[in-house]
């Protein structure tokens, strides 16, 4: 970055989260900042805690039995706490989770309802956003003469990408996705990467991934997690070639997790 | 050549014995279904007409028919429906979609389990004290409905319940996580799935108190009454207080007249039952997850 380019806007700030459930303790201390408009990248072995800080973002915690956060996070300028409306929250947080759910709607019902629980009634409006959000999704083609039949009937790789398309459908200003590409094949899974690159214009990505090629391909920064800890964050480019910690290095070279 | 060992041969006498014995526990259930309608048939197929089921009885309820008897169920069986969809539904949407999983509710779902052993003299005395007398409805149709949509309340609350939880809880988090509401979460995704098991539920819990006698008897049915109810503030006869009346009541009944209206009687349950059986399984049989 050079010195004339502006500082970046600060979209989340995560000051000494930590995130329990019960007395477990899934990720403790963590403080990075996520910017506006950039991928921002989270990898690291199972059970690190990269979901259950996604699950903050979207206050996920008000309806999770035993799971609980402390510390802050600021979203937008403001803190996560002092959302009054989480609902408005929620619609402004898209997220895509590894076990996909298509709802018992139709495929068509199942991208048009975000669009319809804030109130857009027109059809030639929800069949616009429904077919953008299918292409983006790269569910377009598979779908397009079957938008009837019931979406959690479709296949895993097909839910999963409708997940995403509801995910998009909300016109969302921050996008979670958490090993999105899980149980769609690679062709598809590069399709939805390229779509990746060009969305973050409109808004804010973070991606937690068990690829960390997916990482190093798409990610503007990246953080790496471990055991609950947020080990080390920094551009994608310093993190991999580059990086601080051992245990890092450790992980990216593929010698354990 | 495969030769079965003293194991073997064990096993397979212990399986041959253990299926008869259950088979055996299974019939002996089934016999006094079936006994109780040979019986019914035997003796009271010949009272059966259509004259039977369309004409007032008459010569001091020893002759003619059960006319106003048969409406009275039907209407004490309509009314209690109606009251009772609305109210148990909404409180089991309550418990399972709003409640907090703390010890009030808790103890609200205790109350209700044991809300449903209360027998029911108890609820037919509630019934008289509740609806009769505090509201002035007057022994009613209206009161007597009532009084039996309460006493299913309880079974009602815990069947809808039971069809809500029945819709898998992540579609809720997936729609709660797009920012819906719970209400919109309800209306769009959990009742639309469970719609076809609330109804069927209710319809067969509510049929069974088409046979109840005690909580109408005190409450708005009639000894005797050969005329329509006009409005739901009439007495009005029932098919369970007939039945009662013209076996043990009067005098010079024929033999067949009792088995007659006890065979209408379980063949409208019977009926009742099986719409909904079939409701159940036209709805079911689309596969939506
Ligand atoms: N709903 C939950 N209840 C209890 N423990 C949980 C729950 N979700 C996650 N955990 C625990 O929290 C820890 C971190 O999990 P998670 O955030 O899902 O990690 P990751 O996404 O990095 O695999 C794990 O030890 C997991 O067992
Ligand atoms: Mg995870």
């Amino acid at each position: 970055m050079s010195d004339s380019a502006p500082a970046p806007v600060k979209e989340i700030e995560a000051r000494k989260l930590s995130v329990h459930y019960g007395r477990h303790t899934a990720l403790s201390g963590a403080n990075f900042d996520v910017y506006r408009n950039e991928i921002f990248g989270i990898i690291g072995p199972a059970n690190s805690g990269k979901t259950s800080f996604l699950r903050v973002l979207n206050r996920m915690d008000t309806f999770t039995p035993g799971m609980r956060f402390e510390g802050t996070v600021m979203y937008r300028g403001k803190d996560l706490r002092d959302w009054r409306n989480l609902y408005a929250l929620r619609r402004s947080v898209g997220v895509v989770f590894p076990l996909p759910v298509g709802l018992p709607l139709s495929v068509y019902d199942n991208v048009a309802l975000a669009p319809r629980l804030r109130g857009v009634r027109a059809k030639a409006e929800l069949d616009v956003t429904v077919e953008r959000c299918l292409r983006r999704a790269a569910l377009w083609d598979e779908v397009k003469d079957r938008l009837g039949a019931l979406g959690s009937l479709l296949s895993g790789g097909q839910q999963q990408r409708l997940t995403i398309a509801r995910a998009l459908s909300q016109e969302p200003d921050l996008l979670l996705l958490d090993e999105f590409s899980i149980a769609v094949d690679p062709v598809t899974t590069m399709r939805i990467e390229d779509v990746l690159k060009q969305l973050k214009s409109e808004m804010t990505i973070v991606l937690v991934t068990n690829l960390t090629q997916q990482a190093r391909r798409l990610a503007d920064r990246t953080a790496f997690f471990l055991q609950g800890q947020c080990v080390e964050v920094g551009p994608t480019n310093e993190l991999f070639n580059d990086p601080q910690h051992d245990k890092t290095r450790a992980y990216i070279e593929g010698r354990f997790g | 050549m495969f030769e079965p060992t003293e194991l073997n041969a064990h096993n397979w006498r212990i399986e041959q014995g253990m299926r008869v014995l259950f088979l055996g526990m299974t019939l002996l259930l089934v016999l006094p279904v079936v006994i109780i309608l040979a019986v019914l048939v035997y003796k009271g197929g010949p009272a059966l007409s259509w004259a039977f089921l369309t004409e007032n009885p008459t010569g001091g309820m020893t002759t003619g028919g059960i006319f106003p008897a048969l409406m009275g169920t039907i209407a004490l069986v309509l009314v209690a429906l109606i009251a009772s969809i609305p109210v148990g539904v909404a409180a089991a949407i309550y418990l399972s979609e709003y409640a907090p999983d703390n010890w009030l509710t808790r103890l609200i779902n205790l109350a209700i389990i044991n809300l449903a052993g209360v027998p029911s003299i108890v609820h037919a005395l509630f019934g008289l004290g509740a609806f009769v007398l505090f509201f002035g409805f007057g022994t009613s149709i209206l009161a007597a409905s009532l009084t039996l949509a309460i006493m299913t309340l309880p079974v009602v609350i815990v069947s809808t319940r039971e069809s809500l939880q029945a819709v898998p809880q992540p579609f809720r988090e997936a729609c709660w996580n797009m920012g819906a509401t719970r209400w919109q979460t309800i209306a769009r995704v959990v009742l639309p799935n469970a719609i076809s098991g609330i109804l069927t539920g209710i319809i067969l819990e509510v049929s069974r108190t088409a046979g109840e006698t005690a909580p109408i008897m005190f409450t708005g049915a009639a000894f005797f009454l050969p005329f329509l109810p006009e409005s739901v503030f009439d007495q009005t006869m029932a098919l369970s207080l007939h039945l009662f009346v013209v076996a043990t009541q009067v005098p010079n009944v024929p033999e067949s007249l009792p088995y007659g209206v006890a065979l209408v009687l379980i063949g409208m349950v019977l009926i009742m039952n099986s719409a909904s059986i079939a409701l159940r399984m036209v709805l079911r049989n689309r596969k939506k997850w």
